[in-house]
């Protein structure tokens, strides 16, 4: 105890448990944590759980997409207890879409990168033995449960023409208010408040633990890449979410309340919506990959055993895209009738991220420039991200462009555009993550056979799935449809072959998993060997269960690349 | 700190309020939710649910507060971890501020870019008049009342600027040592904040037009009716420094529970004023009063 204030009553004699290895019981461990590391893990396997969810959505709209024509959604209509009429078939069409894209950007990405990653590796690279509210860590993770829980409830009671929110993950009004007038999106729109409280509070708790809870001697210049990536991502989260909030709260009034935000009849606009939304959900893609951006950043520096080129730059690119992130949202809203002033000035600001963007990209090829590189699986899922996270950025500047993007919005061209930016960056970096910590998270070494088994196929799956879709989007096929012309016909079918290919790629991914805990090699403290200089890995595989009891000291004879302690 | 760890920070126990409180937030949504349709489970389960969650977040926030609360006087709180907490409350303070940043954008989109509206005072419904030949777009729907700025809500503006210095006399003498001073500064900010409330109550009460119908009067009651419930709360937390002030609880040194509670105050103060300005004065004007 340094200081207290006079008059308190001090007792330590309740503390002596606190030895770094004490665990507590099975339920106190994982139901009543405040330990960052075992939160991390539980993020992280809600995260799986959501993404096969997510991901066996998806191959329920490959297969129907398969072909031209109403295949089984007249099935899944009555399977989920609604009638046997084409009306409730279409809605389960959109019921689909919907949970496919709330559960993967809320309940799969963002607790994996930030609730995951981000809570076991953070205070590790910062040298702090936890978070700095290690309770309200435990809040925000069980709020984005519960907030998965009213998604499922909205499942089972009436939404539009048929069981379930159908309402696109936009819930744009007024396809969610008076045309989707059951409980079920009432839920749905519960669903985001409940998740959105956690990732709020989990923002302030991250903010603040970087801020307040470095070692001695780490300063602002000296973190990790990936500490940075998530202070700013952190931010994002804080200032958007609440006017996401502030949206949907107005979207339950309008629904439940008579009143008339988005109602032309009562003065309303459904355009204002779309403002509110957009204006959280384009931070919203950058809270999706700025996390990615730091591990890619840490791991290509570790395998190419150099540090990481042009380290501030690479800070304040992030910096940037979370600032110039704020300003651009009617990008996504080119065909509602601005004026064209206002979409060139959208277009203007939408393409000046491009330079931050490219600003990281080409320091990452500068860093593996001259680097003595290994191609571990950490790596190659690295060097896919920056490959396929480029092909997706370039057609974002494609779609930038408000004359363009006219004829482009809303067809497969915008669907390829995101899947390549979220299903092969986002996932692809999350991916690199995982193998790359995953020996520091468990203790065991995973296959790097079956690890490249997996990116190759996977790499190849993605592709499959998504690359035709840019053609798809440019001969003029409509997102959210479940049918379509037969000229669509050949892309689609080949579409859906990419998705088994993916499908069946993951079974590398979780034998790999299950091998390595079952029977993987016990990992070393280090065993990426000397390009991995971040202080997690300066601990042991797994670390104990209270690291840095005693506070490693960053030296001033250390560059920012090199994050270790000088005794280490 | 104790134990083995040689560091000031704050290692918690395991804790069961984080499951209660996420547990009962999912209740008391999903109560809502039974309740707005009571076609689902019948009105009574509906509510039934609604008033379990509540009761369960009450419990949560009690509980963890009174934790908290512990702790502090526990001595847990060095330095560092009180420097954690001004970070967290300004950050919440942050995110508070981007709430209101959601009411003001609807409220000005409806005020700078009207549809032509008319109100029909005796039944209080609007019709739209858009399309109609001679129609004028103007924000407060024709034959709408709106609430005299200058009556109670000047009162209200007043009383919450009091409000803000008997705070912060409450600060002074905690500052100084002087209890006697923190708890009467307390006790009249409180008072002061019970007396808004109950303004704000009455004149909803009176007020000529509804929640729906048109956007006036949904971007005026949910931008008010937020503010009036961060009111509540910062009266609440007030409340809790008083009790605690009785209990003894704060020193001119450590006493950042009052701090929290004061900055929260002043953000409610603040948004009041834009409030004041922006839809009761600004929003109104032109319009009949009421």
């Amino acid at each position: 105890m340094a200081t207290t204030a006079e008059g308190f009553d001090i007792h330590h004699d309740d503390h002596a448990h606190d030895h770094a290895d004490h665990k507590p019981g099975f339920f106190a461990r994982w139901f009543m944590s405040t330990n960052h590391k075992d939160i991390g893990t539980m993020y992280l396997i809600f995260a799986i759980i959501a993404g096969i969810v997510g991901g066996a959505i998806s191959g329920i709209m490959r297969l129907e997409l398969a072909e031209p024509g109403i295949q089984y959604l007249q099935w899944w209509a009555q399977f989920m207890g609604g009638g046997n009429d084409l009306n409730t078939a279409l809605h389960m069409w959109n019921v689909f879409i919907t949970a496919h894209g709330l559960i993967m950007v809320f309940f799969m990405v963002m607790p994996a990168m930030i609730g995951g990653f981000g809570n076991w590796f953070v205070p590790l690279m910062i040298g702090a033995p936890d978070m700095a509210f290690p309770r309200m860590n435990n809040v925000s993770f069980w709020l984005t449960v519960a907030g998965f829980f009213s998604l499922l409830f909205s499942l089972f009671v009436p939404g539009g023409s048929g069981p379930g929110a159908g309402t696109g993950w936009t819930v744009y009004a007024p396809l969610s208010t008076s045309g989707s007038v059951g409980p079920a999106v009432d839920f749905a729109i519960f669903s985001l408040h409940l998740s959105g409280a956690g990732s709020i509070l989990g923002a302030t708790n991250f903010i603040t633990t970087i801020f307040n809870m470095r070692a001695p001697g780490m300063t602002l210049h000296k973190m990790p890449l990936f500490v940075w990536s998530v202070l700013v991502t952190a931010f994002l989260l804080l200032l958007a979410l609440p006017v996401l909030a502030a949206a949907i709260t107005m979207l339950l009034t309008d629904r439940n309340f008579g009143t008339t935000f988005f109602d032309p009849a009562g003065g309303g606009d459904p355009v204002l919506y779309q403002h509110l939304f957009w204006f959280f959900g384009h931070p919203e893609v950058y809270i999706m990959i700025l996390p990615g951006f730091g591990m890619i950043s840490q791991i290509v520096a570790t395998f190419s055993r150099k540090p990481v080129f042009g380290y501030l730059g690479m800070a304040y690119a992030m910096v940037a895209i979370g600032v110039v992130g704020f300003i651009v949202w009617a990008h996504h809203m080119y065909t509602v009738g601005l004026d064209v002033n206002t979409k060139m000035y959208f277009t203007a600001a939408t393409m000046v991220i491009a330079v931050p963007t490219g600003v990281k990209i080409f320091s990452w090829i500068a860093t593996m420039w001259g680097g003595s590189l290994e191609f571990k699986s950490p790596m190659v899922w690295s060097l896919g991200f920056i490959f396929l996270f480029t092909v997706g950025g370039v057609t974002g500047v494609v779609l930038a462009n408000g004359g363009i993007d006219d004829n482009l919005h809303d067809t497969y061209y915008v669907v390829a555009h995101f899947h390549y930016v979220l299903s092969m960056g986002a996932v692809f970096s999350m991916f690199a993550g995982f193998y790359y910590w995953f020996p520091k998270m468990s203790g065991r070494m995973h296959s790097e056979l079956l690890s490249h088994i997996h990116f190759w196929t996977f790499f190849i799956g993605v592709n499959v799935i998504f690359f035709p879709q840019h053609f798809l989007g440019m001969q003029g096929m409509p997102r959210r449809y479940p049918d379509y012309p037969e000229a669509y016909t050949f892309w689609h079918e080949i579409s859906t072959y990419g998705y088994y290919i993916m499908a069946g790629s993951m079974i590398f991914f979780f034998v790999n998993i299950l091998y390595a805990l079952a029977a993987g090699k016990k990992a070393e403290a280090n065993p990426w060997g000397e390009g991995a200089t971040t202080l997690e890995w300066t601990l042991p595989s797994p670390p104990p269960y209270h690291q840095f009891e005693t506070l490693p000291v960053i030296t001033d004879s250390m560059d920012y690349h090199d994050h270790r302690p000088a005794t280490a | 700190m104790a134990g083995t760890a040689n560091h000031d920070y704050h290692i918690l126990e395991p804790d069961i309020w984080p499951l209660v409180g996420s547990i009962s937030a999912l209740t008391f949504t999903s109560g809502m939710v039974l309740s707005w349709h009571p076609d689902v489970l019948g009105p009574i389960a509906g509510a039934t649910v609604l008033w379990a969650g509540l009761a369960g977040l009450i419990a949560t926030f009690f509980m963890w507060f009174k934790n908290i609360v512990i702790e502090a006087q526990r001595g847990d709180h060095t330095p560092v971890v009180q420097l954690h907490m001004r970070y967290g409350m300004i950050l919440f303070i942050a995110s508070e501020v981007m709430f209101f940043v959601g009411w003001f954008w609807s409220f000005f989109d409806f005020a700078l870019f009207p549809t032509p509206l008319s109100f029909d005072a005796a039944s209080g419904s609007t019709t739209s008049l858009f399309g109609e030949a001679g129609a004028i777009a103007q924000f407060i729907p024709e034959g709408m009342e709106v609430l005299d700025p200058f009556a109670l809500p000047l009162l209200n503006t007043l009383i919450l600027l009091c409000s803000g210095t008997t705070v912060t006399w409450a600060h002074h003498s905690l500052i100084h040592g002087d209890r006697t001073g923190l708890k009467q500064g307390l006790w009249a900010t409180i008072a002061l904040g019970v007396l808004f409330s109950f303004i704000q109550a009455y004149e909803y009460s009176v007020a000529p037009f509804g929640f729906g119908g048109n956007t006036y009067s949904s971007a005026f009651y949910m931008a008010t009716g937020f503010h009036g419930f961060h009111v509540l709360v910062g009266t609440i937390f007030l409340a809790v420094c008083l009790y605690r002030a009785y209990l003894g609880h704060f020193t001119p040194r450590q006493h950042f529970g009052f701090e929290a509670a004061a900055w929260y105050w002043h953000f409610v103060d603040v948004v009041w004023l834009f409030l004041f300005v922006a839809v009761y004065v600004w929003g109104g004007w032109g319009a009949e009063y009421h």
